[in-house]
């Protein structure tokens, strides 16, 4: 048997946490509201879009172990390293398409970034403006990347091929996982050294 | 005294028995293993698995005939890539494969160190003592597609960057087998599939007796 204070006590402490409840939604009703009211919509100034250039992808063919050459229209950000990640993220995509000629999952989220940095070494009379780019892929991206020596070795090449064919001036590249150092792409290909783009060259003759 | 040396010594050059013959070691690294499986085929099963069936199968049929094997794993360890590579180089091998498989492309895919070739030298960096054997490691690749290619399968060659390989001092391939495709590039064997894997490793062993001719020739 319930004592009769006990009953009371918790009736008084029920309505006092209905009231509390319903003042707690009444204040955020109204900062809601304050917060629309001072907040401009409308827009106020049209959104840049880069106009489509040409842009060229080695795109990796597993059947035959080639590097197809494409050519694409594509909106390029001016920023090199912008465009240089706009570039990777297209080749991806395609790598990420039901009729890919390498599959691979993640599509362009499988960039996370592409940093532009002088080229490591010395100096090249031939190059006095060589660049190496820091590729950040994602750590699902290479967790889902499918593992062998061909599949690897391809995805890293076509990356390498496509900055060397729309960046001239990027002669190596680097990759990272998430911002570190990892020692494979996916069991197979050596991510701790530094790619040489002018290794990755289209496979001759060969046609998209 | 001295004429009698002098008399002496070509008779016993002539007497002397013929040097032997180096003895011809291979090598087989059955990648992955122990906590590395490294992919996943179709079937579900491990590369682990499939490569070190492959280097079983080869070894048997090496050893079958009179070829000496040295193995660098014989059951699921954990070998990192530089003991891989120190287990070769001490067995002096006049040919090293590094045996991996794969459920992307097709048929056998041959990479050997993508290294620029360089001089042998005395002393060399362990992460590019493959560059000495570069060159001998391309003609390797060539014996392997031509065994390959006659036992009806398709083959693709390249170059790439592998940490085991690149610090071996012999003629050094990575061969990775693919699932084998029709002209449809539908599955018709999988690696994991003994049929299949009976095929390669007879083509691999009829490229090795060639490679091992070829050594001894003068």
């Amino acid at each position: 048997m319930i004592p009769r204070y006990q009953k009371i006590l918790f009736i008084v402490l029920l309505a006092v946490s209905l009231a509390m409840g319903a003042e707690l939604w009444h204040l955020r009703q109204r900062a809601h509201q304050r917060l629309l009211a001072g907040e401009v919509s409308a827009p106020t100034q049209a959104p840049e879009v880069a106009p489509d250039q040409q842009a060229t992808l080695l795109v990796a063919n597993d059947t035959d172990d080639s590097l197809l050459t494409q050519d694409r229209s594509l909106p390029l950000p001016a920023d090199p390293g912008a465009r240089a990640r706009v570039l990777l993220g297209k080749l991806l995509d395609l790598y990420a398409a039901s009729d890919s000629t390498h599959p691979v999952p993640g599509g362009a989220a499988g960039v996370a970034q592409v940093f532009l940095l002088p080229a490591a070494g010395p100096k090249d009379p031939e190059h006095p403006n060589a660049e190496m780019a820091v590729v950040n892929l994602t750590g699902s991206f290479a967790a889902t990347h499918p593992s062998g020596i061909e599949t690897e070795n391809l995805t890293v090449l076509s990356i390498c091929g496509t900055l060397r064919a729309n960046l001239p001036t990027v002669i190596q590249v680097r990759f990272l996982v998430d911002g570190a150092t990892r020692p494979t792409l996916a069991g197979h290909a050596d991510l701790t050294r530094t790619f040489l783009t002018a290794d990755a060259v289209p496979t001759p003759g060969a046609t998209p | 005294m001295a004429a009698s040396i002098a008399v002496a010594l070509p008779a016993a050059a002539q007497q002397a028995p013929p040097a032997p013959a180096a003895r011809f070691v291979v090598v087989l690294d059955a990648a992955h293993g122990g906590d590395d499986p490294g992919g996943r085929l179709t079937s579900g099963q491990a590369e682990k698995a499939v490569t070190l069936a492959l280097s079983v199968r080869l070894r048997s049929l090496l050893a079958a005939r009179g070829i000496a094997v040295v193995t660098t794993r014989e059951s699921d360890a954990t070998l990192p890539p530089n003991t891989r590579a120190a287990i070769a180089n001490h067995a002096n091998a006049q040919l090293c494969l590094s045996l991996h498989a794969t459920e992307s492309g097709s048929g056998a895919h041959l990479f050997t160190s993508s290294l620029a070739p360089a001089p042998s030298s005395l002393f060399t960096p362990w992460e590019t003592a493959q560059s000495a054997w570069v060159t001998r490691s391309l003609a390797l690749a060539g014996a392997l597609n031509s065994a390959l290619l006659h036992a009806g399968m398709t083959v693709t060659l390249g170059r790439t960057g592998l940490i085991a390989v690149d610090s071996m001092t012999c003629p050094a391939v990575a061969v990775e087998i693919a699932p084998e495709r029709d002209p449809d590039n539908s599955i018709t064997a999988e690696p994991d599939n003994p049929d299949y894997q009976a095929r390669v490793a007879a083509a691999l062993a009829a490229a090795v007796l060639e490679w091992r001719s070829e050594a001894r020739q003068p």
